[in-house]
């Protein structure tokens, strides 16, 4: 399926996923537009998860997973030989459900990503950390306390800390694997703010339980059924005049 | 209908009683013979303890002397097991947390592993005995040492094994998903997050060892003079206290118990140790 616009950043060709024999991914063709924001939506467990951890090859940690089909990024085959795992991955940046800082201060938090593909002097990662950090609107709370532990933050700020972290190696992709789900109302709307600044940088694609963060963040959406995807297309559209009645009775309701 | 559910409510509440007496006396019974050892020990050891026991040398029988010899062997060779057991155990546990996800190898290792975890450590003894006594032709601190790293290697691979387990997997996918080869994930992320566990695991493996009597019987056997030659019989502790306690002599059974409370404070010590410097805080997690 192809939105039939911009230039993709993500493109997917007749890609299936597998979990041993189970087959998560049936067939998936999609082109995620370069500097939108995408969103995936459907039932739990309806693969849009699955999905969105193909695009950094995120899948490779564990064993018996495997991918048929191919995808590009900016046209180049993610799967081939001349692709590096690592470097891909720091093109493709993510952020997960649950907040992860890692078990060091807010500082190295940020600098840590950044201190593996460049060696910058002493003021240019202070400059690189507080741009990081100001991009993801947490600057302001934690520039006294840079060096106390990632984890003595809230929940929401320690999104968002992930969220400057991925920021900072400066990826062309951010995939956000339903970042919301543990935030309460008020962090939940700071980082949807975030996503309408971000996406001017960068492609986002967000995997989403609630409909209406995604009619809210996303320029297109894709809903998606037991590995299928059903419906994709402008987010406008999908909320307002979906061409399947999957698709209807999954975001009026009826189903899901 | 009220009735019947008040009469179930009341059975569950004698149930309930019932078993948290039970339990209770259980620990009671425990703590009974905990404290009865400790009271032992300090009743009969505490006056023996004194400035002779760490400056001389342990006495032939009807003279008086100390522990320094058996003490400092006990330590050089609980150095040296744990110098050799830490790195083999910590890499060992890594492989088997990190890598082991797929094949035949991580299952098998980690089934010789428990075994290894709970073989009498005699058996270990009688090993090292034929490998590194026999073929050498006389008792060695070596030899010693190398039969309670093999004691310490089991318990340090089950530790760090256990403790990187707990890490949770979300943490290495986020510092995958910055790019990061795994061997940093490891060292950066996994390390950082479980070495609370993998040094408690460490300790209480020290603690183990440094009280070891059977493994040492075969391999560093005794030295009753001052020896800091590993390559030659050393004292230790533990088998001092052995010899000296069987012994029909006043004196050798004053020092035995004194070395029996220095043990006993020595392993009270690198519990507390683990218990309070090493127990992950809110803030630094």
């Amino acid at each position: 399926m192809s939105t039939a616009m911009l230039q993709p950043k993500i493109t997917t060709q007749n890609m299936s996923f597998y979990y041993g024999k189970f087959q998560a991914l049936k067939n998936i063709n999609i082109e995620i537009p370069a500097s939108k924001v995408t969103a995936f939506i459907g039932p739990s467990g309806c693969g849009k998860s699955t999905l969105l951890r193909t695009f950094n090859r995120m899948y490779e940690l564990y064993p018996k997973l495997r991918v048929e089909g191919k995808i590009f990024l900016d046209g180049n085959d993610i799967h081939s030989s001349e692709q590096d795992l690592n470097l891909l991955r720091a093109k493709v940046g993510m952020v997960f459900q649950k907040p992860t800082p890692f078990p060091m201060s807010i500082y190295d938090n940020v600098a840590f990503g950044v201190k593996l593909y460049e060696s910058l002097s002493k003021t240019e990662m202070n400059d690189r950390v507080e741009w990081a950090l100001q991009k993801a609107a947490l600057w302001n709370e934690v520039k006294d306390k840079l060096n106390q532990s990632g984890s003595s933050l809230s929940g929401g700020q320690q999104q968002r800390l992930c969220i400057a972290r991925g920021v900072a190696v400066k990826p062309n992709v951010l995939l956000l694997d339903e970042p919301c789900s543990a935030l309460d109302p008020i962090s939940t709307a700071r980082i949807e703010e975030l996503i309408h600044e971000l996406k001017k940088d960068y492609t986002i694609v967000i995997v989403t339980h609630n409909m209406q963060q995604a009619a809210r963040v996303s320029d297109y959406t894709a809903y998606m059924y037991l590995g299928e995807l059903i419906e994709y297309g402008d987010t406008d559209m999908i909320f307002t005049r979906p061409s399947h009645r999957e698709t209807e009775d999954y975001i009026t309701g009826k189903f899901g | 209908m009220t009735q019947l559910n008040n009469k179930r409510y009341l059975r569950r509440k004698i149930v309930n009683n019932l078993t948290l007496s039970i339990s209770l006396l259980t620990v009671l019974f425990a703590l009974t013979f905990l404290v009865w050892i400790l009271w032992t020990l300090f009743s009969q050891g505490l006056s023996h303890v004194g400035l002779d026991v760490f400056t001389k040398m342990t006495p032939p029988p009807g003279s008086s002397g100390g522990l320094l010899n058996a003490i400092v062997g006990s330590l050089y060779m609980v150095l040296i097991a744990t110098f050799i057991g830490t790195p083999v155990g910590v890499l060992a546990g890594t492989y088997l947390a990190e890598y082991g996800k797929s094949g035949w190898l991580a299952p098998t290792t980690r089934f010789i592993n428990d075994i290894l975890l709970s073989a009498p450590s005699i058996v270990i003894g009688l090993f090292v005995y034929e490998v590194a006594v026999n073929t050498v032709g006389h008792f060695s601190g070596w030899a010693g040492a190398l039969a309670l790293s093999l004691i310490v290697i089991p318990v340090v691979v089950r530790t760090t094994e256990n403790m990187m387990q707990l890490v949770p997997s979300t943490l290495r996918e986020a510092a995958a998903a910055l790019g990061a080869p795994y061997w940093k994930v490891i060292v950066n992320i996994v390390y950082r997050s479980a070495k609370t566990g993998i040094m408690t695991g460490l300790l209480l493996a020290v603690a183990r060892i440094s009280g070891e009597t059977a493994p040492l019987l075969f391999t560093a056997l005794n030295n009753q003079f001052w020896s800091a030659d590993m390559s030659k019989p050393i004292s230790s502790l533990a088998v001092v206290i052995f010899q000296f306690a069987m012994s029909p002599y006043e004196d050798w059974q004053h020092l035995a118990w004194a070395g029996a409370l220095l043990i006993t404070l020595f392993v009270l010590g690198l519990n507390i140790l683990a218990r309070t410097i090493f127990r992950p805080s809110q803030s630094q997690s």
